[in-house]
């Protein structure tokens, strides 16, 4: 068992975590084997909260599985299913079932997912969300109630340094940290250089930063990346050395890439962290932590 | 002003079969504007009507008449006098014009010809756009002028999702991101300042429903009657 995300942080240690997606349905044991295989790999497993606003297994659940497997889980919390009522229940029950991280986040828009017709619901904002978990981090309500018992969330928070414009991203960057986060997770960065200049902004503030990995599969994800996901730039050179990649070796010039960044970006200390997202290939990330060494 | 469009002529159709004797009640303010519900869209529908009607060979007259605004009583009066002969009564006013003309005339079946879209304004020729939710607590101060209740889909009160997108929104490609909008004027205005406070949750119980509203003034007075 690993010693605990927040814990990784204070021995200044590089931390990493790698994301963890529920599935949809009820099968979970290629996600428990998943668990089996990452959990004393990495210092946290940061469970995605109806990811890409389709319906799958709740973050809680999963989590609590992460728990009897002996890992340290991060809850993902979007904004985007629950009021404020469900948020802070959930927020309780995560406790209660001893999660200790979370991330808050907006949760992307209804439309993009597979029940495009639900109601979206944005009664908080991620922002608002990181002051709640303060709240109930004091044994607070967000009524001001005081509760019998309170939580110790350890809370982060997300950035897009690709953001286009920036400023008004770095305008919410800021309100995050002041409203409680402690750790902020980044969107995929690929632009080691871009992601230096949106460092020296990011270091101003006393927080922690662990930088996006998103792991490449093919040269056609990274062009669709950059044509239809906001926020993601992936350089041409990257693109074209998946390209140069052998048939069926695409994926190993992509856990290259991911190892080669995530060494760069420890050794040169450009930030404390980073979170990976093997998006579907969750069992190739000790390869990737293996090309990072 | 309230802005709608109408409803296809199936959907219209489907409404009033079994009915002969129909009068159109158009509505003559927000929605005449928005080229839905006034004069010359009552005229095209009642056209619309009675053609399809003589090519089914349904036996249907179709009667037409628009009053000024169907969201106050003393317009809906004068159609006292006509309704009777009428199976069924189509209005081509506002959600709001359509209940209270049912409202009125209580024993008409008073059917609605428009789906209400939002309030907006007029961005050009034959172009509208929402400006406004009816939050009941407006922060336009703080926002240079621009509704993120309204412009941002997630209604974001304290700035941007990672989804912005060149300036886009996320959700549609074709709008404008209300933050980058918001952070630009204020950035003319001078006021990035008072972007940074962060803005406590919303109030929604300012918008329970239904919604009503009595002047001051009035209540004043009232109180004074008794």
């Amino acid at each position: 068992m690993v010693a605990g995300f927040k814990q990784a942080f204070a021995q200044k240690k590089f931390v990493v975590t790698a994301e963890v997606g529920p599935p949809k349905g009820t099968e979970i044991s290629e996600l428990l084997s998943h668990i089996d295989l990452l959990k004393d790999r990495v210092d946290g497993l940061n469970v995605t909260d109806n990811q890409s606003s389709v319906m799958r297994i709740s973050s809680l659940a999963v989590c609590r599985l992460i728990l009897d497997h002996g890992g340290e889980p991060i809850l993902q919390l979007t904004c985007r299913d629950r009021n404020r009522l469900a948020l802070q229940s959930e927020l309780l029950s995560a406790w209660v079932l001893g999660v200790k991280n979370v991330l808050c986040l907006t949760g992307d828009y209804i439309t993009v997912g597979d029940h495009p017709q639900a109601k979206p619901v944005f009664d908080l904002d991620s922002v608002q969300l990181l002051q709640t978990v303060g709240l109930l981090n004091e044994g607070k309500d967000l009524a001001a109630n005081e509760m019998q018992g309170g939580t110790g969330f350890f809370a982060g928070a997300v950035v897009t340094p690709e953001a286009d414009p920036l400023e008004p991203q770095m305008l919410k960057f800021e309100k995050k940290i002041v409203a409680g986060a402690r750790f902020i997770q980044t969107q995929a960065i690929y632009d080691v250089d871009n992601f230096k200049r949106f460092m020296e902004q990011a270091r101003r503030y006393d927080v922690k930063i662990m930088a996006g990995i998103v792991l490449l599969v093919t040269p056609g994800m990274a062009r669709y990346m950059n044509k239809n996901v906001p926020g993601i730039f992936v350089p041409e050179a990257l693109i074209e050395e998946m390209a140069a990649a052998e048939k069926g070796q695409k994926i190993e010039a992509g856990i290259r890439i991911a190892g080669r960044m995530i060494r760069q970006l420890r050794e040169e200390k450009i930030c404390d962290g980073v979170h990976i997202m093997a998006i579907g290939k969750e069992d190739r990330v000790p390869d990737i932590l293996k090309a990072a060494e | 002003m309230i802005v709608a469009e109408r409803k296809p002529l199936q959907q219209i159709e489907a409404m009033i079969e079994g009915f002969e004797k129909i009068l159109i009640v158009g509505c003559g303010t927000c929605v005449a504007v928005s080229m839905a519900g006034g004069e010359k869209e009552v005229e095209e529908l009642a056209a619309q009507l009675r053609i399809k009607a003589k090519l089914q060979g349904k036996p249907r007259t179709v009667d037409e008449i628009t009053v000024t605004r169907q969201c106050d009583k003393e317009y809906l009066e004068p159609l006292a006098k006509y309704l009777d002969e009428y199976d069924a009564v189509i209005s081509t006013a506002c959600g709001a014009g359509v209940q209270f003309l049912a409202e009125r005339y209580e024993g008409r079946i008073v059917l609605p010809a428009l789906n209400t879209l939002f309030i907006g304004v007029t961005e050009g020729p034959g172009v509208w756009s929402q400006r406004c939710i009816a939050c009941a607590d407006c922060m336009l101060d703080q926002t240079g002028g621009i509704c993120p209740m309204t412009i941002c889909a997630k209604n974001l009160s304290n700035g941007p999702c990672g989804g912005t997108n060149a300036g886009k929104c996320e959700v549609d490609g074709e709008k404008d991101c209300a933050w980058t909008l918001i952070y630009r004027r204020m950035e003319k205005l001078g006021r990035l300042e008072y972007l940074k406070k962060i803005q406590p949750p919303r109030d929604y119980s300012l918008t329970t429903k239904p919604g009503r509203h009595t002047h001051e003034a009035f209540r004043q007075s009232q109180q004074e009657e008794e």
